[in-house]
């Protein structure tokens, strides 16, 4: 089970003097449960390529395996493909419509042809998930902060039970807490429930620190694909391309650069701390 | 006084029925006061919801005050017949740069704000000449907005308001929808205003990293301010920043653990440079103590 990109290629008004290229010959395959961390500069296809994978988009050559079938062949049904793979856009919080949270969330069940019974029940277990606790369900979703709103977004996208789940950028705007907060309830369903998470990011830190795999994106191409520590290896060619690794891996190449025996494949600050610890002969003391 | 002052600074957001009744009053900004120094860089930290962007949009009379007042360059931005002089002397960059550009050419957009005062033609191209090339972006002057990145596009949105030419300018969170390489220029063109220019910066952000250049940072929290000092003096307070639903840069964060871990690594750490100044001495005399 898994999604499966074969030659995936997609030109933006083809034929035209406006034709550009988006997608050029991409190819992976994500197995079930992966965290994978998707992160390029602005315009390198990373949106493009998601709304391929829930069938938004189709590609102008190559194929999308869902779980071995062909998604853009006879007969596939696209409705069936979005309720498994939910995608959170940017900003999700526009989205939101209805007088209460509870009722915004039962929209997208109700839409499966659910009863109101079934989808209220799929709508409180979303929000639970979600991390939303009960006393705001009753209320209207525009009276909350920033972060619950997105929390509200993201249970609308839940209540649909997938099994991947494509965020896009979904800590943008929040404030430290609320980022970690929302990465965390994301990594709790990875978890928990065993759901595949494809991450949106340009928080190189934030990557490094919850991805399984991470999957560079620059010019439509798949530049790089690998671990978190594999891939910010090439920090400098990461850099070329607008992205950069996270602080501690600068910290830990200089270290090596001034004749120390430092590690460089540290992402995170736990990892680099470690390392340091070692170095300095203080193992014992975590 | 300083080129912004508010003083007892009270805002509510106040919601209405379809009677006009009031609903619910939200206090946004509690009794502040602040004084902002000309040509100083001062960052705003806070969680969503502190009052950063309240106090931000009184600052060019946005929003009027509930109670307390505002002055920019001694006007109270309380007087009507001072809104646009106010609005002249501190301008605003917002977080999407897509909500902020309107012509069809760079050049273009950056005039827009001198023609729609009435500069004179010849003054208007003489200040969009300066403005692009105060960001580095005069080799895009002829190009079309939509092809920019988007620090390029936050960068074009700056120079609008130079074009303007503002004693201060405000940003709230202007890199928060960009990539890391977006972000990096526009804190760098931002930084460059302010030390070249002598233009006062309030930069309003999540980013952490972005705030260790300030001259000082001031911490919002339910619409006061909680704390207040250079960069060095607030990274130093960790627990208390936590508290406060913020962070640390990453490295200042993994020196702060280095140091719970028994390291002599000293507090309010902010750069990778000086911890790796502090780390070298350690790390050399410890290996060669273990061996």
């Amino acid at each position: 089970m898994s999604i499966r990109a074969e030659a995936l290629t997609y030109i933006y008004n083809e034929g035209t003097a406006l034709e550009q290229k988006a997608l050029d010959n991409v190819s992976f395959e994500i197995p079930d449960g992966q965290f994978v961390g998707l992160i390029g500069h602005t315009g390198s296809g990373k949106s493009t390529l998601i709304q391929h994978l829930n069938g938004l988009i189709k590609p102008t050559s190559g194929k999308i395996y869902y779980n071995g079938s062909d998604i853009c062949g006879e007969g596939y049904r696209l409705k069936d493909l979005r309720s498994k793979v939910g995608l959170v856009f940017q900003y999700p919080e526009h989205q939101l419509f209805e007088v209460t949270v509870l009722a915004d969330v039962c929209y997208g069940p109700r839409n499966l042809g659910l009863s109101e019974e079934e989808a209220a029940e799929r709508a409180r277990d979303a929000l639970s998930l979600a991390g939303m606790k009960e006393k705001y369900w009753n209320q209207s979703p525009f009276d909350l902060s920033g972060g619950q709103k997105r929390r509200v977004a993201i249970a609308g996208v839940l209540a649909m039970q997938p099994e991947v789940l494509i965020l896009d950028e979904p800590t943008a705007g929040l404030d430290p807490m609320g980022r970690d907060e929302i990465l965390e309830q994301i990594s709790r369903l990875h978890r928990q429930r065993g759901m595949t998470i494809i991450l949106v990011s340009h928080s190189m830190e934030d990557v490094a620190e919850y991805a399984d795999r991470l999957m560079v994106m620059n010019r439509g191409r798949l530049a790089f694909d690998g671990t978190p520590r594999q891939v910010f290896e090439h920090y400098r060619e990461l850099e070329e391309i607008g992205l950069a690794a996270p602080q501690v891996t600068y910290l830990a190449y200089a270290l090596r650069e001034h004749g120390l025996d430092m590690r460089t494949d540290v992402t995170t600050v736990k990892e680099a701390r470690d390392a340091i610890l070692e170095l300095a002969g203080m193992k014992g003391k975590r | 006084m300083g080129i912004i002052e508010a003083a007892g600074l009270v805002f509510d957001y106040i919601r209405r029925d379809e009677n006009d009744n009031i609903e619910s009053v939200d206090r946004a900004l509690d009794h502040l006061d602040v004084q902002i120094e000309k040509g100083s860089f001062v960052a705003i930290l806070g969680h969503n919801g502190s009052g950063k962007s309240t106090l931000a949009k009184h600052i060019n009379a946005i929003l009027c005050p509930t109670e307390g007042a505002v002055w920019v360059s001694g006007m109270d931005t309380r007087e009507d017949d001072r809104i646009w002089e106010i609005r002249k002397r501190a301008g605003m960059v917002f977080q999407n740069p897509d909500n902020q550009i309107i012509g069809n050419v760079v050049e273009e957009d950056v005039g827009f704000g001198p023609e729609n005062i009435g500069v004179p033609t010849d003054e208007i191209w003489k200040r969009v000449d300066e403005s692009l090339e105060a960001v580095n972006m005069t080799a895009f002057r002829y190009k079309s907005p939509n092809k920019l990145s988007g620090g390029q596009k936050q960068r074009v949105a700056i120079a609008g308001v130079m074009a303007m030419r503002p004693e201060c300018i405000i940003l709230d969170e202007p890199t928060a929808m960009l990539d890391p390489t977006g972000r990096k220029e526009v804190i760098r063109t931002v930084r460059e205003l302010n030390r070249k220019e002598g233009i006062t910066v309030i930069l309003i952000t999540h980013y952490m990293e972005e705030v260790v250049h300030a001259d000082r940072v001031i911490v919002m929290e339910g619409g006061r301010i909680a704390m207040d000092g250079t960069p060095r003096d607030i990274f130093s307070r960790v627990e208390e920043l936590k508290s406060l639903r913020l962070d640390v840069p990453q490295v200042t964060e993994l020196a702060y653990e280095l140091r719970k871990a028994g390291l002599d690594v000293p507090e309010g750490i902010l750069s990778q440079e000086e911890l790796l100044e502090c780390l070298l001495p350690v790390l050399s005399g410890g290996s060669g103590q273990s061996i």
